[in-house]
């Protein structure tokens, strides 16, 4: 398959006795969002920090665009192309919006061991910053420290960066968590065309998002993935309605 | 213009002024305090890129700070002995001039802190701090025992190191050097704050997940800064051994190392001209302080106590509030 973006294959990652990862092959294909549901303490986050090299795997592979990452750490996988955003807004605190936003296209560039410009002053840096805070919607906000923003709005920043590294996949965790109605359709409004840019791996536990957003859906279960199908394949799958969904989800 | 510029100003007007009125005043001592400030707020500087923006603990900058005063003493006295370092394989001889003796303090401070920092950054917090502290005392002792430069008695030059074009014999000639070695220190920092790289190590301090998900590496950027800041200290001592015509290995006590976090921590934390400020009141503290009582760090723990509780930021955080995040 030629489209495929993404892929990992056979990935396994234990804790002691608990199988957290377990034999997980899932790919992403371009253009898509695909979503990775499953109940709490399911490893939907272990699965994450494996793609991202955050986490060391037991075995298995991760290839992006049929180049094996496996065998590198977090920073060469970001320069990769892989852009993600966190459960917990991880950005610098003490930084302006950005500052942070300057930071993602500066390592999107490369070449930071530069120590006489002013970064803030490289034109085109800060335009690339600007473009992707401007798409999130965070554009007023760029002189804002980042400690100062709202919950919502550095859960956009986070997209931000991510856009800023201009990524081969995207690998979101819980974009939507703690975000009111509005800001979760502004993030699935966001969502929606990013998928063109670059497909998106998406762990969400916000239902009504991911029927609304996902093109493929995988059900993460005990570290394994039980089911991978389109939201209406998954919808009507009775094995995941009574293991995840509930019964009363509609049909 | 920023409050805290106005202050920056105000330090080096007064750290500039106070010995120029001794030399009016016939006051030569006070132009050697002075001096010494500017030389101790050097230090600080390097450190702060290190603690400051990199925050990075380091207990161990004596070390930095010792070598550079060791490269000058040593250089020195074999000037004036006219024995050469080492003659095989090729002939390396000693030095009088300040320009060689600073290059060769700062390569070799670099050197030794490159191969602390690779060794040290491998951990953080607390075991930071006693690795670095380790390496310091490991340098320490090492100065104490190895008796061809004087051991625990340390090293006398008759003359202080010459520098083309000036008589460095002449106090405030000397100062002028210092101060003006300084200025060029904080024009450095300044860049480096506001450069990529900069940027780049302030997040890693603030936010390590953060740097490596944009695909860059804490621990090189750590590294670099580690080094520039291990040279810049050591630029220092050379400068201190100087003032002083003398080396000892109490250039390399830990006590040496705290005295320098003091500074940053009296002045402010990542702030520019933190070291400078905190190194004048040290000075001053030991000055007027030292005079009253052989136990003035009493005073001086004082001070550090009501900084640490109710001014975070130290003095300059105290008068210019929260730092603004530069555009």
């Amino acid at each position: 398959m030629t489209d495929v973006v993404l892929r990992t294959e056979r990935l396994f990652k234990n804790f002691g006795a608990l199988k957290a990862t377990n034999n997980v092959s899932l790919d992403l294909r371009k253009g898509e969002i695909h979503a990775l549901i499953g109940p709490n303490g399911a490893g939907k986050s272990t699965l994450i920090q494996q793609i991202t090299g955050h986490l060391a795997s037991d075995s298995g592979t991760v290839c992006l665009m049929d180049e094996d990452l496996i065998s590198v750490g977090p920073a060469e996988r970001a320069r990769k192309g892989l852009g993600r955003t966190f459960q917990i807004s991880s950005l610098a605190m003490e930084h302006t919006v950005l500052q942070n936003a300057v930071l993602g296209a500066l390592g999107q560039r490369g070449n930071v061991m530069s120590f006489f410009k002013p970064v803030m002053k490289d034109a085109q840096l800060v335009s690339a910053a600007k473009a992707a805070l401007a798409q999130v919607g965070l554009a007023e906000f760029a002189a804002t420290r980042t400690a100062d923003l709202s919950h919502g709005q550095r859960r956009q920043l986070e997209v931000a960066v991510a856009l800023t590294l201009k990524p081969k996949a995207f690998l979101m965790d819980e974009p939507m968590a703690g975000l009111g109605l509005e800001g979760a359709q502004q993030m699935i409004g966001l969502l929606t065309d990013l998928r063109k840019e670059a497909p998106i791996l998406l762990i969400e536990h916000d239902m009504d998002a991911v029927f609304a957003l996902a093109d493929r859906i995988s059900v993460l279960v005990y570290g394994e993935v039980i089911a991978t199908g389109t939201p209406e394949e998954i919808k009507v799958n009775p094995e995941i309605r009574r293991a995840y969904l509930g019964d009363e989800v509609p049909a | 213009m920023k409050r805290e510029t106005w202050i920056n100003g105000a330090a080096l007007a007064v750290l500039l002024g106070v010995p120029l009125w001794a030399v009016m005043a016939d006051e030569p001592f006070i132009i050697t305090l002075a001096t010494r400030a500017a030389i101790f707020a050097l230090a600080g500087v390097g450190l702060n890129l290190a603690l400051g923006t990199g925050g990075l603990v380091s207990l161990g900058h004596a070390a930095f700070f010792g070598i550079g005063g060791y490269a000058m003493g040593i250089l020195a006295s074999h000037a004036q002995s006219y024995a050469p370092i080492m003659e095989a394989p090729f002939l390396i001889e000693g030095t009088k001039s300040m320009p060689v003796i600073w290059l060769v303090a700062m390569v070799t401070s670099a050197l030794v802190a490159l191969v602390i920092g690779m060794l040290s950054l491998r951990t953080s917090g607390v075991y930071f701090i006693m690795i670095t502290l380790a390496f310091g005392q490991m340098i320490y002792y090492f100065a104490i025992s190895w008796p061809a430069y004087g051991g625990e008695d340390g090293l006398s030059i008759y003359v202080r190191n010459g520098f083309p074009g000036l008589n460095t014999l002449v106090p405030l000639q000397f100062f002028g050097l210092c101060f003006a070695i300084l200025c060029l220190a904080l024009v450095l920092m300044n860049a480096i704050h506001k450069s990529a790289f900069g940027l780049a190590l302030s997040a890693a301090r603030q936010n390590e997940t953060r740097v490596l998900s944009v695909g860059m590496k804490p621990y090189h950027l750590r590294l670099v800064a580690f080094v520039i800041s291990g040279a810049v200290t050591g630029l220092a001592g050379a400068l201190f051994a100087d003032l002083n015509r003398f080396v000892s290995p109490t250039m390399l006590s830990w006590q040496m190392s705290g005295e320098i976090i003091i500074f940053i921590i009296i002045g402010g934390v990542g702030r520019l001209f933190g070291p400078v400020i905190g190194a004048m009141i040290f000075i001053l503290l030991e000055h007027t302080l030292g005079g009253l009582s052989e136990f003035w760090h009493v005073y001086l723990g004082a001070l550090l106590l009501g900084i640490v509780l109710f001014a975070k930021g130290g003095v300059i955080g105290a008068l210019a509030g929260r730092e603004k995040a530069h555009d």
